[in-house]
């Protein structure tokens, strides 16, 4: 299939439609972090820096992976919720998947997963205590994100930064929303 | 010496709910009990820098020789990068004295057990 405009119904074109968008957004992100030839180019020092500030990222994506699968394998998730934290677990592999990519580009070594990661299981009793995890994850990250953007030496990876930060705190805000909560509690986020 | 008493007296204003409320930014990498992408909370004022056994630190983070009193605590909030160089906590830092004060009299109250 080559086209949308061949798709014989809209339930199909949709499917196609998100999955190409989702492939899109992928080559958009690994152009932003990692298509630059300007990156190669960057002195030694603030390549290293660089590279750590996207390593601590990746550390933290990387254990927000597992988190979501603990969630999803603890069968407390109802159909649309787990489906939803399997798109949020997906949206964290692409963010890995760059951050490793573009650490490697500096000449780093990015930091793989953990054997085994330290959650609050025994407090995840009900659908909500999942959630609710999973949004303080979420909250951290944003907030992570937003500490590491203006650390970085060259800017295109502030702006890449930027953008999984918006991506995480659409997470935060549709978790907190499945709680009841106000999912955009202030107009800034800290 | 002036400064640090002034710094001792700004710490002293801390409100350990204030830091409560602001602790969740910390939780991309922290928690209190365990230990995450960062060492664990609990039991960290007065502890020796790096010293978490079986955590993983930066070796600028082992060789720093910090103690974590609550002053070295405010100066390290304020600028993590600037403070011990080659730290993996690579955060921008929490900029406001009040917010700083407010997360370690959080940090020093947490509840552990």
């Amino acid at each position: 299939m080559s086209s949308f405009l061949s798709i014989p119904n809209p339930t199909a074109a949709r499917r196609l439609f998100l999955g190409r968008s989702g492939l899109l957004l992928s080559g958009a992100a690994v152009a932003l972090l990692a298509g630059r030839d300007v990156l190669a180019a960057k002195a030694g020092d603030s390549k290293a820096a660089d590279a750590q500030i996207l390593n601590t990222a990746l550390g933290a994506e990387l254990e927000a992976i597992a988190a979501y699968q603990v969630g999803a394998e603890s069968g407390l998730l109802q159909k649309p919720v787990l489906a939803l934290a399997l798109q949020f677990q997906g949206h964290h592999r692409e963010h890995a998947d760059v951050l490793a990519k573009t650490v490697q580009k500096l000449g780093g070594k990015p930091v793989v997963a953990k054997s085994k990661y330290s959650f609050p299981v025994e407090g995840l009793k009900v659908q909500a205590d999942v959630l609710r995890f999973a949004a303080s994850l979420e909250q951290g990250a944003v907030s992570a994100y937003l500490g590491a953007v203006p650390l970085f030496a060259n800017r295109d990876l502030s702006k890449a930064a930027a953008s999984i930060l918006g991506d995480e705190a659409m997470h935060w805000a549709v978790l907190r929303n499945a709680l009841g909560e106000n999912p955009v509690p202030s107009a800034f986020v800290s | 010496m002036l400064e640090g008493a002034l710094l001792l007296a700004a710490l002293a204003t801390g409100d350990p709910q204030a830091g409560e409320a602001i602790y969740p930014r910390c939780a991309a990498c922290h928690a209190l009990t365990y230990d995450r992408v960062g060492p664990r909370h609990c039991g960290l004022i007065g502890r020796p820098a790096g010293s978490v056994a079986g955590f993983e630190y930066s070796p600028a983070m082992k060789r720093s020789k910090l103690t974590w009193t609550r002053e070295n605590l405010e100066r390290f909030l304020a600028d993590p990068v600037g403070t011990v160089p080659g730290t993996t906590m690579t955060y921008a830092g929490v900029p406001d004295a009040k917010e700083r004060a407010d997360l370690i009299a959080f940090l020093t109250n947490a509840k552990c057990k």
